[in-house]
């Protein structure tokens, strides 16, 4: 290996790593204010890809039909829960007010679709498509069950995982899709030749993050998340609710994950099922952080996408597994850092 | 600490007044079942069953032994791995290799996949079960992963093709190759292997591994090493996978990586929530019911959705999030409940009359110093809630422990006995320095303690419960027990655990459920359960909370007798009538601090202890 491959190997890890930490704040934050391990933060990264891709088409994705599906079953449970609790009146405006994002982003996408709109405007609309997810299948799966132990909401994360790997098959099929790239610039420095894609994949990144930090800095919104991942109960009694702060944090994954499969589909082709170990990859930059650290999440996401690229030139065929080993040793010197970490 | 939140105490209307059912004999119906349903499945392949139906159940056995193994990590020691899957792959490409291309004996290939399989579950239980319990079901995602895109990668186990020709097992001389004779060995295994777990629960190392999903605390402070019962649940699941995917190579006769990936490890776990998590026989409803509905769905959903693929597993993720919602139990022991109207469950046989009692400690000397406390400090952050304490306490007395709510009493417990680590000062039990032990090596010195809030294994009855605090006089391992061979030690531990609970007045509880008493009993159930352990000190955290006047007499008569025995008692406590009538001496704190020390007129004759009972005037 010479200086020039070397580089080369360097700004593609840093690329896929951009990807991989924007992946481990999500699941960081989702863990930190639910105590949900996301397994299927993934399936987000499919369905951003390819939503974009149907649209490339001018086909109306199904995840379009997927998402007023989510809101409408939303407000049917909330309905019989309130009718339960002899409250339907009180609570009529509130449920339709949260199922009409869902089912107007829905209708609109079914408009837009057909009319071939610039790739940025579909992207946009993917966005508006994949976000709203989130806060709905955190409803759907996880809110009831917000009080139960890690252990059950980690296999409830199991289920969600089959069940939106065997939809984004009914969805998208078999075939996998790579989308056009966003910008087709490429310069030249010394060896390495950035591609615009490149650019705009490290520049999202390291702006979002940007954006993150001044969300759980400055606004009132990521103080009360913040505060929720402290102590619940306590966050609790100084009025934020914890189901509001679970379906905010599913909300900011869901758009994390369809932002990152919309940033790395011009650069690789994307299945159905690819998300999953793309999100897993972001696990194991999470985990790096023993799933609490910001930072160190998104450091540990540069060093998962430099051991991935460099152990793809050495051996190609074992790439993922050594990925995925190097967890081992990570957590072996956890444990021995941190040997008495119980679970508060 | 939510992993040691007591029980829900929910059934206090079923108090200690609540008629009890007698112990009747079970009805002959259900002593014959287990019988019959054995008969059943030893019959089965004689008949003219279609081929197709033995294929299942060969399939529903495979499955259940891995099942089984979670029920276990999962259901009981409260810990979950989604590698089970993997372990079956290791299993299976170990005796595929060595039989297909070495031409060595299927029974060789069982005994290398368990070793490998010991060995890598090893590695991974070592290095994460240290740590919270998450760690290691994302290190088991990791593990099955890598195994799989290994596997599939090397050229010498055949890539995706895998490797064929695996010849079937020879028994005795006679080649199980046809289906029907596989059969028998594949439900022997099964069998034995629930039988084994079933035995493992009912024992020794068995309640304590009960103790692992919600009561590692007490467990610890009763001499179990949780961390080495974490271990070997996680061991005992691997090695039970490893046999199915022996079994598996040898029933299909050849091996690919697809079988023993990420999917199938979810669908293990899938098997063992929908059939019961906790509870043996649900491992093989999970697995039955898994089978037959994986087949029709693989059948039904391509012609519905037009186009094939792996669609039932939207179906599979549902149903797994929607049994975890609404029936987290799982399908047997639903089942069993309903059953119970006509087959009520026989309480435990009373089998233990007449035998020999556990060995005791030999008691300290009244009057030596078996306890002291020096300078002990606990700091949380900036709070100190122990400040510089100082006390002796000797042999043969009953010491007090009182002071204003958030006095520091419980934390001085929790360091003595080693639940919490201090942050200063030096402890000395028994004439050994104790401080920065772990809590159970405490315990394996002679004290014993109850908690502040009960801590106890709520699914398990009143006795069980109390043997527990017998682990450190016994000594039956997993093996034994597995084997059924610690049947003498075990009569020992109730008839000990029975003595305690009579001693208490609890005798009339012995096989209730802990988690249906109300809360005085389950107070009185825990320093049963401290007796136990034959300590010579005893740490009794507001014992006399819950209990009635009469009850509050009555512990006081049995405490005095055990002082007359020659143990000694330190405890916190509210009920002044109580601590002033019972005790010898009293330490008395307030923020931290030791205000004073003296007996009880003393104590009541300070104008400190007063002020700080209820403020001074200005």
């Amino acid at each position: 290996m010479d200086g020039a491959i070397a580089s080369i190997l360097m700004l593609d890890g840093v690329t896929n790593g951009a990807i991989y930490a924007l992946l481990a704040l999500a699941l960081v934050l989702v863990f930190a204010v639910t105590r949900v391990i996301f397994i299927p933060q993934g399936e987000f990264v499919a369905f951003g890809a390819l939503t974009l891709a149907g649209l490339q088409l001018g086909r109306t994705p199904m995840t379009v039909h997927f998402l007023i599906a989510m809101a409408l079953l939303t407000a049917v449970l909330d309905l019989v829960a309130a009718a339960r609790a002899g409250r339907l009146t009180a609570e009529l405006r509130p449920i339709a007010l949260r199922a009409l994002p869902g089912v107007v982003i829905g209708l609109a996408a079914m408009a837009l679709a057909p009319m071939q709109l610039p790739l940025v405007a579909q992207a946009l609309l993917t966005l508006a498509i994949v976000t709203p997810m989130g806060g709905l299948l955190y409803r759907l799966a996880y809110q009831s069950l917000a009080d139960a132990s890690v252990l059950v909401l980690l296999i409830v994360s199991v289920g969600v995982h089959f069940a939106l790997t065997g939809l984004g098959l009914v969805f998208f099929g078999a075939e996998g899709s790579r989308n056009p790239s966003f910008w087709e610039a490429s310069y030249a420095a010394g060896p390495l030749m950035f591609s615009g894609q490149t650019l705009i994949i490290v520049m999202a990144s390291a702006a979002l993050i940007v954006a993150l930090w001044l969300f759980f800095e400055r606004s009132l919104y990521g103080k009360a998340l913040r505060a929720t991942a402290v102590n619940r109960l306590g966050a609790r009694l100084m009025g934020i609710s914890s189901t509001s702060a679970g379906r905010l944090s599913f909300t900011l994954a869901a758009f994390i994950g369809a932002l990152s499969g919309i940033l790395i589909s011009p650069t690789t082709t994307i299945f159905y099922d690819s998300g999953f170990l793309i999100g897993l990859k972001g696990f194991v930059a999470a985990v790096f952080a023993g799933l609490s650290s910001y930072p160190g999440a998104a450091l540990g996401a540069l060093l998962v996408g430099l051991i991935e690229s460099f152990s793809s030139f050495w051996a190609s065929a074992f790439k993922e597994v050594i990925v995925f080993t190097s967890i081992l040793p990570v957590l072996l010197w956890r444990s021995w850092r941190d040997p008495h970490h119980e679970e508060h | 600490m939510s992993t040691d939140r007591a029980a829900p105490v929910n059934a206090s209307a079923r108090g200690a007044a609540a008629p009890r059912v007698p112990p009747a004999a079970s009805p002959w119906s259900r002593r014959a079942a287990p019988a019959i349903l054995l008969a059943a499945i030893a019959v089965l392949p004689l008949l003219p069953v279609p081929e197709f139906w033995i294929t299942q159940l060969n399939y529903i056995g495979m499955f259940a032994l891995v099942a089984l193994g979670l029920v276990l990590l999962t259901g009981v020691g409260g810990l979950t791995s989604f590698g089970q899957a993997a372990f079956v792959g290791v299993g299976a490409y170990t005796t595929a290799l060595l039989s297909a291309r070495y031409g060595l004996s299927p029974w060789i290939g069982l005994a290398a996949g368990l070793a490998i399989t010991l060995a890598i579950a090893l590695v991974l239980a070592l290095i994460t079960l240290r740590m919270s319990g998450h760690y290691l079901p994302l290190a088991t995602i990791a593990w099955a992963l890598s195994l799989n895109f290994t596997i599939a990668n090397m050229e010498s186990l055949g890539k995706y093709d895998g490797l064929l020709g695996v010849p079937a097992i020879e028994c005795f001389g006679v080649s199980l190759a046809d289906g029907r004779a596989m059969y028998y060995l594949i439900w022997l295994l099964a069998i034995l292997g629930a039988i084994a777990v079933r035995n493992l629960l009912d024992s020794r190392p068995g309640r304590a591994i009960r103790a692992l999903g919600g009561a590692t605390v007490m467990a610890e402070a009763m001499g179990v090493s949780t961390f080495r019962y974490k271990v070997v649940v996680f061991l005992i699941a691997a090695q039970l996978a490893a046999v199915s995917g022996w079994l598996f190579a040898h029933v299909q006769r050849t091996v690919n990586p697809s079988p023993f990936g990420l999917k199938m490890g979810i669908e293990y776990l899938f098997m063992a929530v929908v059939g019961g998590v906790s509870s043996v026989w649900g491992a093989f409803v999970g697995a039955g019911v898994f089978k037959i509905i994986e087949d029709q769905l693989k059948e039904l959903l391509p012609r519905l959705l037009g186009s094939n693929g792996n669609f039932e597993i939207i179906v599979l993720g549902v149903v797994l999030v929607l049994m975890l919602k609404y029936a987290p139990k799982g399908l047997w022991p639903t089942l069993q409940a309903a059953l119970a109207r006509w087959w009520p469950a026989p309480p435990r046989a009373r089998d233990w009359d007449g035998a020999e009692p556990l060995a005791a400690r030999p008691k300290p000397a009244p009057g030596s110093v078996l306890l002291r406390v020096e300078k002990l400090r606990k700091q949380f952050g900036g709070l100190v809630a122990v400040n510089d304490v100082s006390f002796e306490l000797r042999a043969g007395e009953i010491m007090g422990l009182i002071g204003p709510n958030g006095a520091g009493k419980s934390t001085t417990f929790n360091l003595v006995s080693g639940v919490l680590p201090a942050s200063g000062g030096a402890l000395h039990f028994a004439g050994e320095a104790i401080t920065g032990l772990p809590s159970r090596r405490i315990a394996r010195l002679g004290l014993s303690r109850t908690f502040q809030h009960v801590k106890m294994i709520a699914d398990m009855t009143v006795l069980e419960n109390v043997a527990l605090g017998g682990y450190l006089r016994s000594r039956s391992g997993t093996a034994r027990a597995m084997l059924r061979l610690d049947r003498a030690e075990e009569r020992r531990l109730f008839a000990e655990a029975e003595a305690q609970l009579r001693r208490i007045g609890m005798q009339d509880h012995l096989h209730e459920l802990a988690g249906n008493l109300a809360l005085g009993p389950q107070r009185l159930m825990e320093i049963a359960r401290a007796l136990c352990s034959d300590p010579s000190l005893l740490l009794l955290d507001e014992p006399a909370a819950g209990l009635r006047h009469k009850e509050k007499q009555a512990l006081a008569a049995v405490l005095r007798q055990l002082r007359a025995e020659g143990m000694s008692i330190l405890l916190v406590e509210h009920d002044m009538d109580f601590v002033m009538g019972l005790t010898d001496r009293i330490v008395v704190m307030e923020f931290g601090t030791k205000l004073i020390e003296g007996t009880p007129a003393d104590v009541q004759a300070s104008p400190e202890v007063r002020a700080a009972y209820l403020g001074t005037e200005h």
